[in-house]
């Protein structure tokens, strides 16, 4: 649609570059959400790129003060849909730190599981969907795509048995869990995530001797120490740079501190290094889960069962911010209560809102095919981004 | 600095009482609010910006909240700033951290916040002729926005 | 070189303000449902339609394009936010939607179908419009999850439109917060019972209470 606002864009000059503005709009085949980049480009190369984000604002934080610490949880999974136990999980904890509420053992055990459990997923789903992006979703992408679709469906089966819901979970409440295992689950859960393992090696070894998967992934966005701690990314990203930083080993909450487990760092900064960071996760979360199951303690579930009505938890007033470290970075929760059932004030500190911050500073010099590489590896979440 | 010296040494500079519980933080007036930010990142080695954010107590004003950490000695420090009922102007910590700067476009679209030396502050979350800031506690959440009931 | 950001000349929209679908519909009354073939075409199918026995070719020729067009419908990929996960496990290995016909395409104008999955917002509904009009006819769209149908969780926000019926004309309605991969197929399944009633080669029959 050739109109003089388009034209005088695309400045045409005889000696020096010619710049075009180039929209890669809301709807975009790389899939990753509602995400619209605005790129200047001097021919292939990206100079400066715009992010709009907003298309899935849906006014959580001003939801919130209107549902009680009850109601809220499941819509607390939303924000971050790809792993909605760590985001229900930030929610509950707050609530909990304020109140001072106790969660028992059992609970907790139970919690880090799921969250594991959610890690591996999650990352399963940025494997398979950054793998697509750069191979094509007809082409060769889709390969490691479906394989890594195919695992995800296990454990999403595990989640199903547990709680009812395969995607978006009201599993967590403020005081607990709100469903036990049921029979065979721990069974299933072990071999399942021994498959798992041996899987992740097969496709670790298949990209890591895929020369194109090494040309589009080394080298490509590459982010400085400083530059990830000035914007305030975390998660894969932050260790991916070399800043040695895991919430579950530095500020441990719901008993991760019981566990005994390595935080992959790698020092490169760029996608092939954030790559390897996560790659290294699984076997991580992994052994996690064994621990946990190993030493699942029994007891009850809950400090405040048998929610009677939406109203029952009321939290006394103060504030706290609460953090987990999800599988994308640091999920967190800044609540100031005032006594009553429903939060005053509740901000979401998105990971993925952080994350994307960086996108202006580290794809200009990049070209445009890069951009998709490395949206994929920051892997945004646009529940979490927009809120 | 660990998380004593980081008490002593906020509480000479400013002058203010440093809360410890359930994480620390410390409140300036608004006029200091670029200095106690440069001086977290600086002297206290605070270099990981986490969020910055507000907070709406009607009568009372705003309240920009700010919170960074401290990678390497794990201290995290909560900044915090009352601007009186009625003011909504602040002063922006981009110079300081790179990071605030979506965060303080989504506080402006929220909050309606004007942060100055913002290098380009408009809105992040709604569309740039939305006319309100949701999170204002004058603002009704199912407010209806024309063409859509 | 200095490089300044690039400052975003957002062109204002071009879509029209519609309070509700009514209005929608008011617009495309004018424009013939189903296939936008000539007139020549629709003349002759009216001819055979009309001359003694002729039924028999216009059903035959509707039973076999309907078999055509069910068989073979592209969606668009258009995932907004939760249901996009579920709607890319039912095209995925377990669920698989391909053997419907359904090869997901990312381009709207080689596709039949809209899958909304995810909240529409207000500020992502001219979008959706604008691809919607993409789409040559005949075009169907399926409402995915409580947000697309209603507004969801979310029908109290500000910033959310109370069901993509506001925005685009919907076939067939799919519930769930996220609707699970078995009922999103359970959906399309519908969709494609719907497709086989197009009457006289391309025009949709009223609703039958025992299907639809």
């Amino acid at each position: 649609m050739l109109d003089e606002s388009t034209v005088s864009r695309v400045e045409m000059d005889w000696s020096g570059p010619e710049r075009l503005t180039m929209n890669m709009g809301p709807q975009h085949p790389s899939a990753h959400g509602v995400f619209r980049a605005i790129v200047t480009l001097e021919g292939e190369t990206v100079v400066a790129v715009d992010a709009v984000i907003g298309y899935l604002h849906r006014c959580h934080e001003k939801l919130s003060e209107t549902l009680t610490y009850a109601q809220y949880p499941s819509i607390a999974s939303k924000t971050d849909y790809v792993a909605a136990m760590t985001s229900e999980f930030a929610y509950v904890l707050a609530a909990e730190e304020i109140g001072k509420i106790e969660v028992p053992k059992r609970a907790q055990y139970l919690r880090v599981v799921c969250a594991e459990l959610q890690r591996i997923a999650s990352h399963l789903l940025w494997l398979g969907t950054w793998c697509m992006d750069m191979g094509g979703a007809l082409g060769g992408g889709a390969t490691i795509f479906l394989y890594c679709i195919r695992e995800r469906e296990l454990i999403l089966d595990l989640f199903e048995a547990l709680v009812g819901a395969r995607l978006l979970y009201g599993f967590f409440q403020v005081g607990g869990t709100r469903y036990d295992i049921p029979d065979g689950w721990v069974q299933k859960c072990r071999e399942t995530i021994d498959l798992i393992d041996s899987r992740i090696d097969e496709y670790q070894q298949m990209l890591e001797q895929n020369a194109f998967f090494l040309a589009r992934a080394k080298g490509v966005g590459i982010v400085s120490r400083d530059l990830a701690q000035d914007v305030g990314i975390a998660g894969p990203l932050l260790r991916g740079s070399g800043i040695n930083w895991d919430l579950r080993r530095d500020a441990p909450y719901s008993s991760y501190q019981d566990f005994d487990f390595r935080v992959p760092v790698e020092t490169d900064g760029d996608c092939y290094a954030r790559y390897r960071v996560r790659m290294a996760e699984f076997r991580q979360a992994i052994s996690i889960i064994r621990q946990a199951l190993d030493k699942l303690p029994a007891g009850p579930i809950s400090s405040r069962p048998a929610l009677k009505s939406v109203a029952q938890i009321r939290i006394p007033k103060g504030e706290a911010y609460a953090r987990v470290e999800g599988p994308r970075g640091e999920v967190g929760t800044y609540m100031i209560s005032d006594g009553s059932a429903k939060p005053y004030r509740m901000k979401w500190r998105g990971a993925s809102f952080s994350n994307l911050a960086i996108l202006p500073h580290i794809i200009p010099g990049h070209k445009v095919a890069d951009v998709v590489a490395i949206m994929g590896s920051v892997d945004p979440v646009f529940g979490e981004v927009d809120r | 600095m660990t998380a004593e010296e980081t008490r002593a040494a906020l509480a000479s500079t400013f002058g203010v009482e440093v809360t410890s519980a359930p994480v620390m933080s410390v409140t300036v007036s608004p006029d200091r609010w670029e200095e106690l930010g440069r001086f977290a990142k600086e002297t206290l080695g605070c270099r990981f910006f986490s969020f910055l954010s507000a907070v709406d107590w009607k009568e009372q004003g705003l309240e920009v909240v700010a919170k960074v950490d401290n990678l390497d000695d794990n201290v995290s420090l909560l900044l915090k700033t009352r601007l009186g009922p009625g003011v909504t102007t602040c002063s922006s910590l981009t110079p300081v951290y790179r990071g605030a700067d979506w965060m303080e476009r989504e506080c402006f679209d929220m909050f309606g916040i004007r942060f100055e030396n913002h290098p380009d502050l408009r809105r992040i979350l709604l569309e740039d002729t939305w006319e309100g800031h949701p999170l204002l506690k004058s603002y009704a959440v199912d407010t209806p926005h024309p063409p859509y009931r | 070189m200095a490089l300044d950001p690039p400052v975003p000349i957002v062109p204002a929209p071009i879509w029209r303000n519609f309070k509700d679908l009514q209005e929608w519909e008011e617009l495309h009354k004018t424009r013939p449902e189903g296939d936008k073939h000539s007139a020549l075409f629709e003349s002759i199918t009216e001819g055979i339609h009309s001359f003694p026995g002729g039924f028999v070719v216009t059903t035959a020729a509707d039973a076999f394009l309907n078999w055509a067009r069910k068989s073979s419908v592209w969606p668009v990929t258009f995932g907004l936010a939760c249901c996009a996960i579920e709607m890319m496990a039912t095209f995925a290995s377990r669920f698989d939607v391909e053997r419907l016909g359904m090869v997901p395409w990312a381009s709207p104008r080689h596709s039949d179908l809209m899958i909304v999955s995810g909240t529409v917002t207000i500020k992502m509904a001219p979008m959706l419009l604008r691809i919607y009009d993409q789409m040559p006819d005949p075009k169907w769209a399926v409402s995915m999850g409580s947000c697309a149908n209603s507004g969801g969780p979310f029908r109290h926000g500000y910033h959310v439109v109370k069901g993509v019926d506001r925005v685009i004309p919907v076939d067939v309605y799919v519930p769930g917060c996220p609707p699970p991969p078995e009922s999103l197929l359970n959906g399309l399944l519908l969709l494609q019972d719907q497709i086989a009633h197009f009457n006289k080669t391309g025009k949709k029959a009223p609703p039958n209470p025992k299907v639809d």
